[in-house]
């Protein structure tokens, strides 16, 4: 019968495929812990970092499946393809029952894999342990810009600014996140992880900073005209650097309450990025 | 009423047909119009189906040239070339027009429209006046959503989801909006009338023989896609309903000033949006199953676990809806993760199903077959990073990022070429001629390459940190080069698609007479003639598999069950 080659080659790539499987689970042993970061930030929080193993994890193993599964396509459409000259009659082979229970089965143990791994690192960047009142920052999103409170004082900026969310390195800083009219999305990419700012809906949730510098934010979910413009950049300090400007705010927030009450009328800005002091205005 | 009176000869070469006559005082079908008239006032689902697959073509290239503005938008990180607001504009009206407009309406108004009452056997569909009520619904549909160009303030700009509360009339003020709303409405009543329809035709019309299981797999998808399409269209047809009154009537369903509840409106429409994504989908998984099949000259490999596997992505398909609001803060994570995951299951059963329907098979590299191959590649990529999706932690990461752009136009795109794939191969079957193989397979490769150029960059800049629907990016002029070659490949495609236009002017000029059969294929439909004619058969050959086209002319190439012939079929083969 003219399917014996075939057979024979079909064996001959199953035992290639076996040992490329073994070359690349050695090649990825020996080189150690250095997985690499398949395009993803290894991340500045401890709960990002989670998210980046997540993100490796679930990378290899969609390289696995997904260039097993692509070798096989590109396989049986190049290896079968007919030649000009070629008419036989192919086998009409319809089912191969064992075959099919493989491929049902494999994958829901995968599925299961990746759903415990998902459960695990879901619990740990969700927990939300209680914080301290200074580390607490209540995050306001509004067509189109931010408010960062702190206590005592607010940060507002809006439209092309980039008003700054300052927060201190290896403790805990609780966001309470709060939309004043559309839906937004509160987005910080190098801490790997974002949240709607949903009007009605308090959402709050935990970072635990590792490093410090400058990072890039920007609102995510389309909140109308100036959605492209809703920037913000957070700066991780340290916790003693964090504690200084903390308090100096604090002292410019209530000396300019002071002149203002001596004055008799709060100033009004209506633009640019402000330090005012929280007198309990603008919350929902 | 037409009388069907059958009669069994036996045929030419000992094999039984069925001839399908139909009665003497049907004769009047010669006087029937032609031209615009016969356009107009048609009933036959092979006239609207045809009108349906070119105005949701005419969709697909609004929406494709839109969608080359937005790219050359976004190839520099300060441009001006559109305003922001035109930018908001812009997407919102590429995404409806693509996904209400074009790809859907593609799939069951047009091919189902055609292919499935000539694959079941049947001289129409169920309902012939309600088909050409949705056609025409979808045409006025179509017409509303593009008049909101022509309007003050110009079309919706709040994004094909029409998240509320920007969708209400405080934040998104104006007739654009409007015209949005009535326009889902009424081509989401045509999709329901086309789901009734589908429905009836499968389970009521079948021609003798042909049992559900041997109905071939694009018609099984049908069938599950009309039942979708019925359980999910009312429900985002009601919610468009209460954003209306929101907007006009004082409602205050989505407003929480009134007590409403903004993230309602993300419910009802994930609700009808995810299985929305199966009703886009599981049409070309089927077009690409029959295409595969013919070009492998094998049959579908795994018949049975092909169509269970349809079943169960429905099934999973309507309690997964959530995953696109891991980030509201307000919905159960594993519940919603575990049931998206699980939709990997059966998504991969198909494909190594279709792997094997080519494996050991005879497999004829047409254009038909290209786009078949290249819907499976590019459908990989993006049901690879929807699992990515289903894990909450890593959606939070991701959300609203290019990533998730990246994902769905990789989905989207392969749907597309099982669009192109379905078109070269029953457009022979439709037109009665055969469209250029030479353009074609230019056009699979400018297409299938641009494709991947424009999303792989995309997954990447997802990572990166860029935000969807931004409109500049000053601040990160490392996303420039990813962006152009974004940009590079939507040209690609563009040129691609020109190239299609020129093959349908081309081969509609040239005029090679397709046949009856081109391809050699298996499914009821290339028994007929091409174009079908009214009422689609003279006659029928007996059904006694899934592939009764391939029984009649290979009598001697039954399907193989291990290795041996199906006892049932070789005791009736024996008999004849």
């Amino acid at each position: 019968m003219s399917r014996r080659p075939a057979d024979a080659g079909r064996a001959r790539t199953w035992r290639r495929l076996g040992s490329l499987a073994v070359v690349v689970v050695a090649a990825g042993a020996l080189s150690g812990c250095t997985v690499p970061s398949f395009g993803a930030h290894s991340s500045a929080t401890t709960g990002g970092r989670q998210t980046y193993h997540l993100w490796q994890g679930f990378t290899i193993g969609a390289i696995v499946v997904g260039g097993l599964t692509l070798a096989l396509i590109l396989w049986a459409a190049v290896r079968y393809r007919s030649r000009s000259s070629d008419v036989h009659m192919p086998r009409q082979t319809q089912y191969h029952l064992p075959l099919e229970i493989v491929y049902t089965v494999i994958p829901i143990l995968i599925v299961l894999v990746l759903f415990a791994f998902t459960v695990v690192v879901e619990n740990e960047v969700t927990a939300t342990p209680s914080v301290s009142r200074e580390n607490t920052i209540r995050v306001q999103a509004f067509q189109w810009g931010w408010r960062f409170f702190y206590p005592g004082f607010v940060i507002t900026g809006q439209t092309t600014q980039k008003p700054t969310l300052e927060m201190p390195a290896n403790q805990d800083v609780k966001i309470v996140l709060q939309s004043l009219d559309v839906v937004h999305g509160f987005y910080v990419p190098v801490f790997n992880f974002s949240r709607y700012a949903l009007p009605g809906v308090t959402n709050f949730f935990v970072f635990h900073p590792t490093q410090t510098g400058t990072f890039f934010g920007q609102c995510t979910q389309l909140c109308g005209l100036y959605h492209s413009l809703m920037w913000f950049q957070v700066k991780v300090v340290t916790p003693a650097q964090y504690a200084t400007w903390l308090s100096s705010q604090q002292t410019a927030a209530a000396r300019l309450a002071a002149a203002a009450a001596r004055q008799s009328s709060l100033q009004q800005g209506t633009s640019g990025i402000q330090v005012r002091p929280d007198i309990g205005g603008g919350t929902n | 009423m037409t009388e069907l009176i059958e009669r069994q000869t036996a045929g030419g070469d000992g094999a039984i047909v069925v001839e399908v006559h139909e009665a003497p005082h049907d004769a009047h079908e010669h006087h029937e119009p032609t031209g615009i008239l016969k356009w107009l006032t048609s009933t036959d689902h092979k006239v609207i189906g045809l009108s349906y697959t070119v105005t949701s073509l005419v969709m697909f290239l609004i929406a494709g040239a839109l969608a080359e503005l937005i790219r050359i938008q976004l190839a520099t990180p300060n441009s001006s070339f559109v305003s922001l607001g035109e930018f908001n504009q812009l997407f919102t009206m590429h995404g409806s027009l693509m996904i209400y407009l074009f790809i859907g309406p593609f799939a069951f108004g047009g091919l189902a429209n055609i292919i499935v009452p000539l694959q079941v056997g049947a001289p129409d569909m169920a309902f012939p006046r309600l088909n050409a009520l949705s056609y025409w619904l979808y045409l006025s549909g179509s017409i509303t959503m593009l008049l909101g160009f022509f309007v003050a303030g110009g079309p919706a700009d709040f994004g094909w989801v029409g998240y509320a509360p920007l969708s209400t009339s405080i934040y998104s003020p104006g007739a654009g909006p409007d015209l949005w709303i009535a326009a889902l409405l009424l081509s989401g009543f045509s999709a329901i009338f086309t789901g009734v329809n589908l429905c009836a035709t499968i389970f009521y019309l079948r021609a003798p023989g042909m049992t559900m299981f041997r109905m071939p797999i694009f018609t099984w998808n049908m069938l599950v896609v009309g039942i979708l399409i019925l359980l999910a269209f009312p429900v985002l047809t009601a919610g468009l309903i209460m954003l209306y009154c929101d907007r006009h009537f004082g409602t205050h369903i989505y407003s929480l000033k009134g007590g409403g509840v903004p993230v309602l409106w993300q419910h009802i429409f994930w609700f009808w949006g995810h299985p929305e994504v199966y009703i886009l989908a599981l049409p070309f998984f089927g077009v690409v199953t029959d295409v595969i099949a013919t070009f492998s000259h094998k049959p579908v490999f795994g018949y049975k676990g092909m169509v269970f596997a349809t079943i169960t992505i429905a099934a999973l398909s309507m309690g997964v809806w959530a995953h696109h609001m891991f980030t509201t803060g307000v919905v159960l994570l594993p519940f919603f993760s575990i049931m998206s995951l699980l939709i990997a299951v059966p998504t991969g059963i198909k494909f190594f199903n279709w792997i094997g329907t080519m494996w050991g098979g005879r497999v004829r590299w047409s254009t038909a077959m290209l786009f078949a191959v290249g819907f499976l590649i590019t459908f990989l990529f993006g049901g690879l990073t929807g699992i990515y999706l289903a894990s909450p932690p890593l959606d939070f990461f991701t959300h609203d990022t290019y990533f998730v752009v990246a994902h769905f136009h990789s989905v989207v795109l392969a749907l597309g070429m099982g669009a192109m794939a379905g078109l070269y191969y029953w457009g022979p079957k439709i037109t009665g001629y055969m469209l250029d193989e030479r353009i074609g397979k230019l056009h699979f490769w400018l297409f299938f390459i641009g494709a991947n150029v424009m999303v792989l960059p995309q997954y990447w800049l997802g990572l990166l940190g860029m935000p969807r629907r931004v409109g500049v990016y000053p601040h990160n002029p490392e996303w420039t080069d990813l962006n152009q070659w974004a940009t590079v490949g939507s040209v690609m495609m563009g040129v691609a698609t020109l190239l299609f236009l020129v093959n349908i002017v081309y081969s509609w000029f040239k005029r090679v007479p397709a046949g009856d059969n081109p391809w050699d294929a298996q499914t009821l439909e290339w028994f007929t003639t091409s174009p079908p004619p009214h009422h689609n058969y003279y006659a029928l050959p007996p059904i006694r598999s899934e592939r009764p086209t391939w029984d009649y002319n290979h009598p001697g190439a039954p399907a193989l069950v291990h290795g041996h012939r199906e006892e049932p079929e070789a005791s009736e083969l024996a008999r004849v």
